[in-house]
């Protein structure tokens, strides 16, 4: 990697940390542990299924909003409290920067999630009072989720790019929304005909498919997630992520700072 | 060499709502500064100073002209590398200390790891920050922000040094420290850029100054020619309780301050001035030429403007 990218990437994530962004942390493992209590008490044999299915999606949600908030506000805060100007004044390209500002958050987002899966199986430890084997997939879930998390991040600066945070934040969660339906929109899109039928299409294959990343029902029930899923997410996030990074990128560049 | 050639270099903005019309920030701007000199731009507040250094900077784009740096263009990635920059009123990423940023900026400035930590070191003893270096910057005043600016500026020794309202907001002692670090990038060799409205700073400071108002290099000129101009007048100061009225007739305006007068009036009226206090056995202090001020150039390069409407739009 360019090392000025890694430059501002470790200090964007450096800001998160000392903004107390990590404090979610202990909203979760509250939530979590209260949870798995509460299970504990009253659930009889679906109690891996319930702390599963709990854990995976709080730790998708507390994510998904830690990505929008602190992304829409990656370069346009910079902005307005002109510190980008004396970083732009130096030899570093504004490609670099929103790169680097890419890498820090997702760097934060991993540490968060690493530290929420570790809380996640913990709780499950508790409920089942030891791990089986079916609990690996649960990690694949989790990777599901951080892809999820590089596309969200995308999307964020995209749309900070050319807009106010508050319109950045509505669009980049709009988007989570009906990504998080695009199987259904998918399937819609198959039994409409003519004019609609294309733009239901195009819609459906141009919204991030956040749908086929959510596998977390499946892994609380210890159903094994396919290799070649696998695969295919990695190479879809990936790739959507690069291009709302490179549309973010190519609007930044015409930028004039005001 | 020429440390900055500015080729017609001009910017609009689109304004409006609904029927966007461009708005002129900056008339095409031809200006020419020195290797090793000292320059200040002079304009009021909302003149085009800011915007000529933000399109030097690459932070906006010229809608016309372009500008040579070093001897490159100014889009050149290796201009960067030489040249050090402080916004007005310098914000800084308050999550960091003053050791921490500037081990930050050294960093994306290309400062070579090995000797990094004693160049930010270095920087923070020439600031005066050193006591408060751990500190993180949301804890600092105004004043210790500025410094901390014009450390960053001048961190990777940079050959050239653009600074925006760098007294902007200090105390007479702040402005007193800026003016020193001024002269000492002078005494380096080191070419300076800096835009003020405050004209005594430039008057002590610089080489040569450029007005601009309403987006329009009004003059350019040398410090020590334009302050070196006499009036055609003289002032005369002596020891007195009162004016003579002799004085008076020859047309002096005069100020009585104590037991001492001030009296100015026409050159060719010196001598007999100087019979008068002779003849009242008046006790001289000082006979001087009255030159002209930075002051009198300033206003009068932004008078004509004053009544001509719509420039700029």
């Amino acid at each position: 990697m360019n090392s000025r990218i890694g430059y501002i990437a470790f200090n964007t994530f450096r800001e998160a940390v000392r903004d107390r962004v990590l404090y979610n942390l202990i909203a979760f493992a509250l939530l979590l542990s209260g949870t798995a209590i509460l299970v504990g008490e009253i659930s009889i044999d679906i109690e891996r299924l319930v702390v599963v299915n709990l854990g995976l999606t709080a730790v998708s949600l507390f994510g998904v909003v830690i990505a929008i908030f602190i992304g829409i506000g990656l370069v346009s805060k910079e902005m307005d409290k002109r510190t980008l100007y004396t970083v732009l004044s130096r030899p570093v390209r504004r490609w670099e920067f929103v790169v680097g500002k890419f890498f820090g958050l997702t760097g934060t987002l991993v540490v968060n999630t690493f530290l929420m899966a570790i809380g996640v199986f913990l709780s499950l430890l508790y409920v089942a009072h030891k791990f089986e084997k079916m609990d690996a997939w649960v990690l694949v879930a989790l990777y599901f989720i951080v892809l999820q998390f590089l596309i969200v991040c995308a999307l964020a600066l995209f749309f900070s790019s050319f807009s106010t945070p508050l319109m950045s934040a509505v669009f980049t969660f709009a988007l989570f929304v009906i990504g998080s339906l695009a199987e259904d929109l998918r399937g819609f899109a198959r039994i409409t005909h003519g004019f609609g039928g294309w733009i239901a299409t195009a819609v459906a294959y141009l919204v991030p498919n956040f749908s086929a990343l959510n596998v977390i029902s499946q892994v609380a029930h210890g159903d094994p997630v396919p290799g070649r899923l696998i695969l295919y997410n990695s190479v879809y996030a990936l790739l959507y992520s690069a291009m709302a990074i490179s549309g973010a990128v190519l609007i930044f560049q015409r930028r004039n700072l005001k | 060499m020429a440390a900055i050639e500015i080729l017609d270099l001009e910017k609009s903005y689109l304004v409006g709502f609904w029927r966007k019309r461009p708005k002129l920030a900056l008339r095409p701007l031809r200006l020419t500064i020195e290797e090793g000199e000292v320059f200040g731009f002079l304009g009021p507040n909302g003149a085009g100073k800011t915007t000529t250094l933000k399109l030097l900077m690459g932070l906006v784009f010229p809608t016309a002209g372009t500008a040579r740096i070093l001897g490159m263009d100014m889009d050149d990635p290796r201009v960067k590398s030489q040249i050090g920059f402080l916004p007005e009123q310098p914000y800084f990423y308050d999550h960091l200390s003053a050791r921490e940023l500037l081990n930050y900026y050294g960093q994306l400035s290309g400062v070579p790891p090995k000797g990094r930590s004693a160049r930010v070191e270095q920087m923070l003893a020439r600031v005066g920050l050193s006591d408060s270096a751990g500190v993180q910057l949301r804890k600092f005043s105004k004043g210790m922000l500025q410094r901390v600016g014009l450390a960053q500026a001048i961190l990777h020794d940079p050959k050239l040094v653009f600074l925006d309202e760098p007294m902007s907001g200090l105390d007479p002692m702040g402005r007193r420290e800026v003016r020193d670090m001024i002269q000492q990038l002078r005494c380096e060799g080191k070419t300076v850029f800096f835009s003020t409205h405050i004209l005594s700073d430039a008057e002590a400071l610089c080489d040569r100054v450029g007005i601009i108002h309403q987006g329009e290099l009004r003059g350019v000129g040398a410090v020590a020619e334009l302050t070196s101009q006499t009036q055609g007048k003289v002032e005369i100061i002596f020891c007195a309780q009162g004016v003579p009225a002799d004085l008076t007739s020859l047309g002096a305006e005069a100020r009585v301050s104590g037991d001492m007068v001030n009296a100015v009036l026409p050159e060719e009226r010196q001598d007999a001035a100087l019979e008068v206090l002779r003849r009242e056995r008046l006790k001289l202090i000082s006979l001087t030429p009255v030159r002209s001020s930075l002051e009198e150039y300033y206003i009068q390069k932004l008078r004509p403007a004053e009544n001509r409407k719509g420039v700029g739009v």
